[in-house]
């Protein structure tokens, strides 16, 4: 697969550590929802680095691309890509990669999503996906994140779920909540899952993206409420949850 | 960090899609491959991948038996295999990625 040049035409802070890149790609050949790509990075002396992030926008005809990246604190990359890159610059990428954790819009079946931290990236490309397609295939998204300042996408999910034909989202903090929240901080547990996840005899497909500890947990859980192995889908970003 | 400790240092065989697009005209991530330690077969983008060596290390996700490793050195690739016994993939997919 070869490499494309990307222009970043716009920049966009989610949170503290994390910025969302929209690139114009001139030769993009589409994308499905919950694919990623290549990052190249070349320093003058020729060394080069490459990491993988998710899309987080959904099909275009505009040949547009969004990044959404988390700044780690000893990246290569990522301190680059979320605090020096400037619009007008460009990116090698290469993609769209990946055909097994991505949703079509010709799927009908429920859809559960979950997501920790910025595992919300690729679900999020999804639900727009879901939403530009007209798609009415039942959505449900339990976000794990840790405070309620770490939330990406915060007014398009607000939005999306306060319409008709809504994605019914569940936030699970594991830090600090809002006030008031009524379940206490914490990880995801099974009487969360079984909760607010679609009840497993209605057979819906799970996309389940995150660190790997947190994926781990979470496809236990779903498959202790009757999910059966074949529905769940995963993504995993390795043991910290820094996207490589 | 010992040999003994697989737990949570790895990726899902999806984030070699990119790496492998180098070697394979088809997505291999969405191909079955059954393992030649305990048989099972299963999705290449299920497999347990290991980035933290020199190259590339897939493992399968119920036995952890090594089904390939990719390393990229001096202007060749070396791709081993064998840990696999067969690769199924779904060619009605050529015309998508």
């Amino acid at each position: 697969m070869m490499w494309r040049v990307g222009t970043v035409v716009a920049l966009q802070d989610e949170t503290a550590t994390a910025r969302t890149i929209t690139l114009k790609v001139p030769d993009w050949p589409g994308h499905i929802a919950g694919q990623h790509v290549d990052v190249r990075l070349t320093a003058s002396d020729g060394y080069s680095a490459v990491r993988s992030y998710s899309i987080a926008s959904a099909p275009n005809a505009e040949k547009r691309v969004e990044l959404t990246v988390e700044r780690l604190p000893n990246g290569e990359v990522s301190p680059y890509l979320t605090q020096e890159l400037a619009v007008g610059d460009r990116l090698e990428l290469r993609g769209p990669i990946g055909g097994w954790f991505v949703w079509r819009a010709q799927q009908t079946e429920p859809i559960q999503l979950v997501a920790g931290g910025s595992g919300i990236v690729p679900l999020m490309a999804m639900i727009r996906s879901r939403t530009s397609t007209g798609s009415t295939a039942p959505f449900r998204l339990l976000y794990s994140v840790r405070e309620p300042g770490a939330v990406f996408y915060r007014d398009d999910l607000l939005a999306l779920s306060d319409c008709y034909n809504k994605v019914s989202l569940t936030y699970a903090y594991t830090r600090i909540p809002p006030k008031d929240w009524p379940r206490p901080p914490g990880r995801i547990d099974g009487a969360l899952i079984a909760d607010v996840t679609w009840p497993s005899n209605l057979a819906p497909t799970c996309y389940v993206c995150g660190p790997t500890p947190f994926v781990e947990s979470a496809v236990g859980f779903l498959s202790a409420s009757g999910n059966s192995a074949d529905k769940i889908r995963t993504e995993r970003f390795g043991p910290t949850g820094d996207r490589k | 960090m010992n040999s003994h400790t697989y737990d949570y240092d790895y990726i899902d065989g999806n984030a070699a899609a990119g790496e492998l697009s180098n070697i394979f005209a088809m997505d291999v991530t969405v191909a079955e491959g059954q393992c030649a330690h305990c048989g099972a077969t299963k999705r290449f983008a299920e497999a347990h991948l290991y980035m933290q060596a020199p190259g590339v290390v897939a493992r399968c996700a119920v036995c952890e038996h090594v089904l390939l490793r990719f390393v990229k050195a001096r202007q060749r690739a070396f791709l081993d295999l064998r840990g696999m016994t067969c690769l199924i993939l779904d060619t009605s997919q050529l015309q998508e990625c």
